[in-house]
């Protein structure tokens, strides 16, 4: 089977300069790119039909062997048609893109970039676990008996002015959240300590 | 001849085409659009089963389209394995649209954009099963590119910012995808000179073994893409789930299989050689083990089931690398399973979102109080897909492990430890949604949804599946309901088809089996298509040096150096009309 070096060439530079819009970051030049590799295949399959003869239009007279094989121009024209369709469909969502965000850039997913961050002490959630499910809030009896403590101490030395009444007052807020914030701050800390100690 | 209802096998792709030109038709009139497109997707499940009915355990039927025969017109193949996906894939896809139907119907958006929903669906289910049914490549690169372009459209429905980013993505990914499988068509044509498949089976058995490792893996890396195929995985798990719910749902239950399906195809009708089945093993133990992990990783439901999807797009690789009539079977059987049971979790992470108000488990908990209905649709199939004995997952599972056994190489036994260990991590997975999402309770979540402390406070705890939620301003005409009745039973039908996977197990297997026994037997689908005298001499000379010394003597195909099928007949018939040749009437008066 012998083929046209010329075309040869000019499918393989399509190619190349093809793949490597597709491998940009800016949408406009990766539709070029997607336009360049569809046309260097829609090249290769007319290579696949050889050197080019007469027109397929029957006569007896022509010795067969003089033809063009004329199934990969049909089957180029299907690809030809496809590749405009998406190549339109790809425009319209480039300018969609540009219209709401007025960048041509592929952005990086979200969840994938807070997946990235994520540390890899991923039981952070096991190690929360005992605090979600106890019944007995260990926190809020410490945070209590501190509370007492403080008060004894005010009580004390209540003659001097008591820097602790910031203090106090932190702590009564967290003694009377019982819901959800005094189990984050204890969690956060149970986290580190167990980051640290691994 | 009485009449042959594989004949009718057409009509899966005529009757949603018809019905997409309809549906479009009606755009501006949403209840008779709605009604079109669901008869019609109704009638040609009805078609399709049918079909499978009648190729139950009979030998691949070949339907050559416009009466003309196989390698010069288009053929259609139907065998078990086409029957058994095109009715599953009909089911799925008719419950899922009438899923998205209560979607829309819920929203009340009558005026909305999405009314180009129905015939685009239509047409992605048309090019499914034009997939399903092609015995010819050029023509199953048509069918994926008709369910590609609708994919396209479905995906980047209503255009928000989200959806453009990964739908710019999906589209790149797959024209790729695309590009490569038509590089490797016109390489396949030039080598052999066809592409009919059952031609092809034959033919390319005849090039150097280089070619046909070249070939081989260009089909395989460009269906791999599709089929979402470990290293070739990446945008999957990025693109799926920004999509709307019922779109996943019939993304992730159908098109990851065709391209599963077109490497079943690949591996047994194509190249029967067995020479990359060791890479196929490898690249299955990644596919589920990186896969899985992934899972575990996300806190949101659709990615965590996108990277399942993943995992378990390895576990049927395994059974094509292992290769034996068993395994053939416990694929088919699995497919089949997996198409079902992942379509239906991801229609239940649609009604999780709509009746949480989110499907990020960090937001998410206390449902099953809120909506037991919810929890029970949710629980079955997950247990299914983590592989728990009595449903059809661990079936489909055991099937597979047992035919790696039976081959008995080391390489089996590793996929085989690996392929349980991503079954477990699959439960983990699954068990740490069912957790957070459904057994603790709302105040528990980091960042409750105020959906679901609402209840509380009004004291309409466990009120059932069909509750109200008011709009801010009070409004009771603009009340959304919650878990409309419409999404909430075709979800669960289709958990129960799950469940009747595991019932109706045997006569599954039954059709399973003789599928992997026809797929075992390329023969037995050349036959179909050329009758019993084997592959005609094609007419064209694309062939490397085939068409130097087939025909150049006489100009006339003779046909001998394949032997002589009912074809050569007819290009003896063509050629003679109008050739005055003595010895081409002779040959005319013979037949």
């Amino acid at each position: 089977m012998s083929v046209n070096l010329t075309l040869l060439i000019v499918m393989g530079v399509l190619y190349s300069v093809g793949v490597y819009l597709v491998l940009e970051r800016s949408l406009t030049r990766v539709l070029l790119g997607v336009m360049l590799l569809t046309n260097a295949t829609n090249l290769l399959i007319i290579h696949a039909a050889g050197l080019p003869g007469l027109a397929p239009l029957y006569s007896s007279d022509i010795d067969p062997q003089n033809y063009t094989d004329p199934l990969p121009q049909a089957l180029v024209l299907t690809a030809i048609v496809i590749g405009l369709g998406v190549t339109a469909f790809l425009l319209g969502l480039i300018y969609r893109s540009w219209v709401l965000s007025r960048r041509d850039v592929i952005s990086d997913d979200a969840e994938d970039r807070r997946v990235a961050k994520q540390s890899a002490y991923v039981e952070e959630e096991d190690a929360e676990l005992p605090e979600d499910t106890s019944e007995f809030d260990d926190e809020q009896l410490e945070a209590h008996e501190r509370e007492n403590e403080k008060r004894h101490h005010r009580e004390q030395d209540a003659a001097g002015d008591d820097p602790s009444g910031g203090e106090g007052r932190g702590s009564q807020s967290s003694f009377a959240g019982s819901g959800p914030a005094p189990a984050d701050e204890t969690g956060n800390r149970t986290d580190d300590d167990g980051e640290v100690r691994r | 001849m009485s009449i042959d209802v594989a004949q009718l096998a057409p009509l899966a792709i005529i009757i949603p085409f018809v019905g997409a030109a309809l549906s479009l038709v009606l755009v501006h009139r949403n209840r008779m659009q709605r009604t079109v497109a669901i008869g019609f997707l109704a009638l040609s499940l009805v078609i399709e089963i049918l079909v499978l009915i009648q190729s139950w355990d009979a030998e691949p039927t070949a339907v050559n389209l416009g009466g003309w025969d196989a390698p010069f017109g288009i053929v259609l193949m139907v065998d078990q394995l086409s029957a058994v996906m095109l009715v599953v894939s009909s089911i799925v896809s008719l419950a899922v649209l009438i899923y998205a139907t209560g979607q829309g119907v819920a929203d009340g958006d009558a005026e909305g954009p999405i009314s180009i929903f129905y015939p685009t669906f239509l047409i992605l289910v048309a090019g499914v099963s034009n997939a399903f049914l092609a015995g010819d490549l050029f023509n199953l690169y048509v069918g994926f590119e008709i369910f590609l372009v609708a994919s396209y459209v479905l995906m980047t429905m209503g255009g928000t910012t989200q959806r453009i980013r990964a739908g710019v993505t999906y589209v790149v990914v797959s024209i790729i995808s695309s590009v490569l499988f038509l590089i490797a068509i016109g390489m396949i044509y030039a080598a052999t000179g066809t592409v009919n498949m059952a031609d092809l089976s034959v033919k390319l058995a005849d090039l150097p073994v280089g070619t046909q490792m070249q070939l081989h893996l260009m089909l395989l890396i460009a269906f791999g893409i599709k089929a979402a195929v470990f290293p070739l995985s990446f945008w999957l798990p990025d693109s799926y789930p920004t999509a709307s719910a019922p779109v996943t749902a019939v993304f992730a239950g159908l098109l990851t299989k065709v391209g599963v399906y077109a490497i079943i195809r690949t591996e047994t009708l194509l190249f029967t050689g067995d020479r990359i089945s060791t890479l196929l093993m490898w690249v299955s133990l990644l596919t589920m083990v990186v896969g899985i992990l992934g899972a575990l990783a996300q806190i949101d439901i659709k990615r965590m089931l996108s990277f399942t999807l993943v995992s378990h797009i390895g576990y049927m690789i395994f059974g094509i690398a292992v290769g034996t009539d068993a395994a053939y079977a416990a694929v088919v059987y699995y497919v089949a399973h997996h198409i079902i049971i992942q379509t239906s979790l991801f229609l239940v992470a649609g009604l999780i979102e709509r009746r949480g108000g989110s499907t990020n488990t960090d937001r998410l908990g206390g449902l099953a109080r809120l909506a037991p209905v919810l929890a029970m649709l949710y629980i079955v199939p997950a247990l299914n897909l983590g592989g728990i004995p009595p449903f059809s997952g661990f079936l489909g599972k055991i099937g597979l492990f047992q035919a790696g056994v039976d081959v008995a190489t080391w390489q089996t036994y590793v996929v085989i430890a690996g392929a349980v260990l991503a079954s477990l991590l699959t439960l983990i997975a699954m068990m740490r949604v069912w957790n957070r999402v459904f057994l603790r309770t709302p105040d528990d979540a980091d960042f409750p949804d105020p959906v679901l402390l609402a209840p509380t406070r009004e004291g309409h705890w466990g009120a059932g599946a069909h509750q109200t939620l008011t709009a801010r301003n009070g409004d009771p005409a603009q009340r959304v309901s919650l878990l409309p009745r419409l999404m909430v039973w075709p979800t669960t039908i289709l958990v129960v088809v799950g469940v009747g996977l595991t019932v109706f197990a045997g006569p599954l297997f039954k059709v399973s089996e003789n599928a992997a026994a026809n797929l075992g037997n390329p023969g037995a689908y050349v036959e179909a298509v050329f009758g019993p005298e084997g592959t005609p001499g094609g007419p064209v000379e694309g062939g490397l040096d085939d068409g130097a010394t087939g025909s150049s003597d006489s100009g006339l195909p003779q046909g001998t150096q394949y032997g002589n099928g009912e074809t050569e007949g007819l290009q003896e018939d063509i050629y003679d009309g109008s050739t005055p040749a003595p010895e081409d009437t002779a040959t005319e008066e013979a037949p």
